[in-house]
């Protein structure tokens, strides 16, 4: 959690170079549009422009010399411009909002494939919650800095140059005066980054520490009304709060200074505009149009400056967003699949385990020095007590996880040199827990493998008893699972699970029995299931079974991560040890 | 139409669409319990308005001056009144820039200072709330509304308020002035804004029915993410990556179909607006231009005009923003208050007697227990004098730990009676019911502070002894004299890595110090080696004796020398009497002993 937390909050730059070349080439596929947009974005601030431009040739042409119709002309041309704006604008947000879409839907596309492809371990470390905020929020933040921050800040630096080449054009002296105040400007805009950049970090930091300290106390809340604590620890709440409170009254300090200066510096202009330019026009240097212009000039130029700390915020932002998303996208699969893959068309299905030793995590080892072999069409039950290492075999065969040291062997072939695909296509696996989808019971079944007809679905669905509750549903295998799964018990999810295997017919079938107990009636109804699916197929069983384990032709008894025993029941049940103290533990009472 | 009556009627226009929009999202109930908050810095509000009118005032007169500089300049003016004009406009822009300084700071300041206490208000509610609640309701849940729908409501207060002064103010203001220079020619310039609000109106309720499709769109997709990475090892096993990402572009692209449409009629959002204020611009270029070459006005008078029209701009522009503020900062006081509103279900009341001390004598009669429906707890009926150390053992799920949890009211009891030294539970005052109980739950939870303070935890004062004595018993002095900062080590997410044993025993000191004349240890022992238990129940021995204390677990060998021993299977007592008798019965005990060997057997041979 903790790490979580600081990942979450990080505060970097405003501006990474790396970063920002990753992130342009999102953009490639659509430069034809991104260039498009940008020169709209160019003619929009050049028409920008004209509006002042116009005004000064109406006052100048037209109303000092009483010229109507000239000034209907003017108003006329200026009518157009601002029609022809209107829709320039729409087609330039439209089609950058329209690429800042397609580049989430890639990103997003991009993000969710390189989940598919992590081995388990990436998700025993991450939790799903992080994972999904990589895929929205972070995502979404992005997209705020390509349609608002990246683009603005091209407008406005259009804009600004467009600004200062007109009036420089209209009237050299006079502009150059009228831009004496932007060193003062630029002085000020950079000690407000500093400062704010400062003071944006404390917020940070010190409502991380308030939500870190909520979190535990929610946690904790058992602990901390037995204790009587509340007081104390509201206490403590309210002195983290009241320093965040401190943190955020800084900031708006340095937001009330810096806004206003803004705006006093650009009124510091006008009266420059005012006193030289009223001076020009008294030496008949200059007209009273071009003075009206240059002080609207002067109030564009000073419009875009006052949303800086806005564009910032939404820049650092989205740099720690893209910096976790590109983290997440370096991860590599700890399991990977081979240069050249073996593809065989039909398995015989033998299994070996040779010499294997398995640590999670390079922690403690689960599994030591397992080496076993299942002949084509054998069934065999592993059994053992809790944490013996029993599904870390599954596991292994199934390569979610690779093993530290020695091989598993299928058919001979080492399991690494097939496509990860390809070696679970051969393996049917019925998992513990069922886990079903949204969508209806076909769909669980099939797994959205369109090649599965429906009379496949109902034919597996039957061998494995599970036809009778499905088509007591009001909607038969139409049922929408989601809003019914509260409504199918165990026993009948169990049995779907094995329509499920069974759909595929798997050469090789890998079960984990369910431990929990269903009702008599589905218990007959899925020994007699299990019984049929075991049939003709090289099977692992996981057993907890009595029937189960009678029914193999091998039983491998687990023990503290080794294989400790082997054999049919009756030879284990003659030896009197391990098996017989599980086999008492388990089945006597 | 005389002009003050346009005046009145156009911002009471304005308040009406304001003020529909308002009901029309259903978010009055909310808004009004934001204002007994506001209430609170009534006066930091009223200097907020104060100042917000002398920024707009202020900046209403550079106008003014620009008038009589451009009016002085056609006629006669020396360069002295120039300067004098130039110095008039830089000194105004100060003041009013002073005057917005201190209206950020009153109006931003009110918004933190809400946040702040809305904050605190939220965590002392949380506190009061009972444990079913917690049970109910995602961590992460909580944490969203703490975060987001605070800074959301923040959001609404700060810039949303000074915004929404700021239009108004200036507006009235910028209208009223216009109307000074030429009723008529305000008249003509203002068409636009009529047109203007009636198409936000119509927009934004269109907007606000397309971003709820978006905001609908993104829950289920990530519904669809969160589904998937869930099922992880269905769709590895059956090598249904590419099914599944198949299934998530589908649901990719109509999220973004989605917030097209949005883009669609978003997009021309702003351009509309800046179109309509251009409109205005041309119309007194226009008009007025008219107006100055039949000399009904001055050419400075235009300049005058034309610059309150540019003031109003932003003004205008920024209602639709605020519009956008109000609307998600009340629907996220709304789920601010879902939390607020939730009634603490356990809490003392009037039938509370005046009691500061408890002997320790525990009574359940007829208890039963359900968690919505579920049955956890059937007819209860169990004394246990004071004194006595009672085992509870029984199957997971078999309502071990609601029982106990009833003890101290972590849980209300609602059906039957629980009483302790014959007083109902509910009659004892909270605090020294709790005061007087140590408990050990069953998943240990330590905080991200120091071995000590955990330790202390419940102790109103610091008593160095005390600690000694608890960490003895709990026999994790030896451990905590191998740390190298010993009892200052931080421990959590922070610190070091304690082992579950280590951190259990931790709990069990935290229980004990406190001196409870109760003491309840829920399966406290789970992480603990059996030779560790052995030793600290033996050390327990002498503690034991003048208190009551409740021992749940699953070993045998917790609980083998209690008083008592109750075997719970699906909420009932199945079973009572010692060990002795226990195990003579060839009930579940029996069984769950012989298992036990067993187990311990097969520990011995790996």
């Amino acid at each position: 959690m903790d790490q979580y937390q600081a990942e979450e909050e990080i505060v970097g730059k405003a501006y990474d170079a790396r970063l920002m070349r990753r992130l342009l080439k999102y953009l490639v596929p659509y430069k034809l549009y991104v260039i498009i947009s940008i020169i709209l974005l160019l003619l929009i601030s050049a028409l920008q422009l004209v509006g002042p431009y116009l005004t000064k040739i109406a006052i100048d042409r037209y109303i000092v010399t009483q010229n109507i119709s000239g000034l209907s002309r003017i108003a006329l041309i200026f009518l157009a411009v601002l029609i022809i704006t209107f829709f320039l604008r729409y087609l330039q947000i439209y089609i950058m909002q329209f690429v800042g879409q397609k580049v989430m839907f890639d990103m997003r596309m991009k993000l969710f494939s390189h989940l598919q492809e992590m081995s388990l371990s990436f998700f025993d470390k991450n939790p799903v919650g992080r994972l999904i905020t990589r895929l929205t929020n972070d995502v979404e933040v992005l997209n705020e800095m390509l349609t608002s921050g990246v683009i603005a800040i091209f407008g406005d630096i259009f804009s600004l140059v467009g600004i200062v080449i007109v009036m420089l054009w209209l009237d050299f002296r006079l502009a150059l005066v009228s831009f004496a105040v932007l060193p003062l400007l630029i002085y000020a805009t950079i000690l407000f980054r500093q400062k704010v950049r400062k003071s944006y970090r404390a917020i940070r930091t010190r409502i991380a520490r308030i939500n870190a300290f909520l979190q535990e106390s929610i946690v904790g809340m058992a602990i901390i009304q037995i204790f009587n604590r509340e007081k104390k620890n509201f206490g403590k709440f309210k002195e983290l709060n009241y320093h965040y409170l401190e943190a955020c009254l800084q900031s708006i300090f340095y937001h009330a200074i810096f806004h206003p200066l803004v705006e006093i510096i650009g009124s510091v202009a006008i009266a420059l505009i005012v006193w030289y330019g009223g001076g020009q026009i008294l030496k008949g240097a200059l007209t009273f149009g071009a003075l009206v212009a240059f002080i609207q000039y002067v109030e564009r130029f000073y419009h875009p400056i006052r949303d800086l700390s806005e564009k910032y915020t939404i820049m650092q932002s989205a740099m720690a967003s893209s910096e976790r998303i590109f983290k997440l996208l370096d991860t590599q699969a700890e399991v990977k699949d081979p240069e050249l893959p073996l593809s065989i068309s039909k398995i015989q299905g033998k299994i070996e385990f040779k010499d294997v030793w398995f640590a999670y995590n390079d922690k403690e080892d689960v599994l030591c020095d397992i080496s076993f072999c299942v002949q084509p069409g054998e069934k065999v039950a592993i059994v053992g007590a809790t944490g013996a290492g029993k599904t870390s075999i599954i596991s292994l065969l199934a390569r979610f996880y690779d093993p530290q040291k020695g091989k598993i062997l299928i058919d001979g072939r080492d399991i690494r040199d097939f496509r990860q695909k390809e070696l679970r296509r051969y393996l049917g696996i019925v998992q513990q827990d069922v886990f079903l989808f949204s969508g209806t019971i076909e769909d669980n079944i099939k797994l959205g493998e369109n090649k599965i007809s429906f009379r496949q679905v109902e034919e597996s669905a039957k061998y494995v008893n599970a036809d009778r509750f499905i088509e007591e549903l009001p909607q038969g295998y139409q049922e929408d699972v989601r809003e019914r799964g509260s409504l199918l018990s165990v026993g009948q999810k169990q049995l779907l699970s094995f329509a499920r295997a069974l759909v595929f017919d798997p050469k090789i079938l890998i079960l984990d029995e369910a431990t929990s107990s269903v009702d008599t009636e589905t218990e007959i109804l899925i020994q007699d299931a299990l019984a049929k699916l075991l049939q003709h197929r090289t099977s692992i069983v996981i057993a907890h079974r009595l029937s189960t384990i009678k029914g193999v032709d091998r039983i491998i008894v687990m023990h503290g991560g080794r294989i400790r025993e082997s054999g049919t029941h009756q030879e284990l049940m003659r030896k009197k040890e391990i098996y017989y103290r599980l086999y008492q533990m388990q089945y006597q009472f | 139409m005389t002009p003050i009556f346009f005046l009145i009627n156009l911002t009471q226009l304005e308040l009406q669409i304001i003020e529909k929009l308002l009901t029309t999202m259903r978010i009055n109930n909310n808004l009004a319990r934001l204002k007994t908050y506001l209430l609170r810095h009534k006066r930091d509000l009223i200097w907020g308005v104060v100042f917000s009118i002398g920024t707009n005032l202020f900046a209403l007169l550079i106008p003014y001056v620009l008038r009589y500089t451009i009016d002085g300049l056609q006629t006669v003016i020396n360069k002295e009144t120039l300067l004098l004009y130039a110095l008039l406009i830089a000194c105004i822009s100060i003041m009013g820039g002073f005057f917005r300084y201190l209206m950020t700071r009153r109006i931003m300041g009110v918004a933190f200072q809400v946040e702040y206490e809305l904050r605190n208000d939220l965590f002392s509610h949380l506190q009061k709330l009972s444990l079913s609640y917690f049970h109910k309701i995602k961590t992460g849940d909580i944490m969203a509304r703490a975060t987001n729908d605070l800074k959301a409501v923040r959001m609404l207060l700060g810039p949303g308020i000074r915004n929404l002064l700021n239009t108004i103010i200036m507006g009235t203001a910028a209208i009223a002035l216009m109307l000074t220079i030429d009723y008529k020619l305000t008249l003509y310039s203002l068409i636009p804004l009529p047109v203007l609000t009636i198409t936000v109106t119509i927009f934004s309720s269109r907007i606000f029915h397309r971003f709820k499709k978006v905001q609908e769109q993104f829950s289920s997709m990530s519904a669809g993410v969160q589904e998937n990475l869930s099922g992880i090892r269905v769709v590895k096993a059956h090598a249904q990556e590419e099914n599944e990402k198949r299934k998530f572009r589908q649901l990719n692209q109509e999220y973004m179909n989605k917030n097209m449409s949005l883009v669609k009629i978003w997009g021309p959002f702003f351009p509309f607006i800046m179109l309509i204020f251009g409109i205005g611009m041309v119309i007194v270029l226009w008009l007025g231009g008219r107006l100055v070459i039949t000399e009904r006005i001055s050419l400075g008078q235009l300049v005058q005009f034309n610059g309150y029209l540019m003031m109003l701009t932003w003004p205008m522009m920024a209602l639709g923003w605020v519009i956008n503020l109000v609307q998600r900062g009340s629907a996220s006081m709304g789920r601010l208050l879902e939390i607020l509103e939730q009634v603490p279900q356990i809490k003392d009341s009037e039938q509370t007697q005046d009691i500061s001390v408890l002997e320790g004598e525990i009574e359940f009669k007829n208890v039963s227990f359900a968690y919505d429906e579920k049955v956890i707890l059937k007819n209860i009926n169990l004394k246990i004098p004071k004194g006595i150390t009672i085992g509870i053992t029984g199957p997971i799920g078999s309502g071990k730990s609601t029982l106990v949890n009833l003890i101290p009211r972590l849980l209300e009891l609602r059906q039957g009676s629980l009483t302790i030294d014959g007083m109902e539970i509910k009659t004892i005052p909270l605090k020294v019911l709790r005061k007087n109980i140590g408990y050990v739950p069953q998943e240990t939870f330590l905080f991200s502070e120091s071995l000590k303070e955990n330790i202390i935890y419940g102790l109103e004062d610091f008593d160095e002894a005390k600690l000694r004595r608890a960490v003895s018993i709990s026999a994790l002095d030896d451990e905590i004299e191998r740390f190298s900062q010993r009892y200052e080590t931080p421990v959590g997410e922070r610190g070091v890595t304690l082992s579950g044993g280590q951190k259990q025993r931790t709990a069990i000191s935290r229980a004990i110090i406190r001196e409870p004349k109760i003491l309840i240890l829920d399966d406290a022992f789970s992480s603990v080696d059996v030779h560790t238990e052995e030793k600290i129940l033996k050390q327990l021995g002498k503690f034991r004796k003048r208190r009551t204390c409740i021992l749940v677990a699953h070993r045998i060998s917790t609980i083998h020398d209690a008083d008592l021993i109750l075997v719970l299977k699906d909420g009932e007592i199945v079973e009572q009497g010692t060990h002795k008798e226990l195990v003579a019965k060839r009930g579940i005990y029996t069984n769950m002993y012989r298992q036990q060997r067993l187990r311990e057997e097969l520990e011995k041979i790996a």
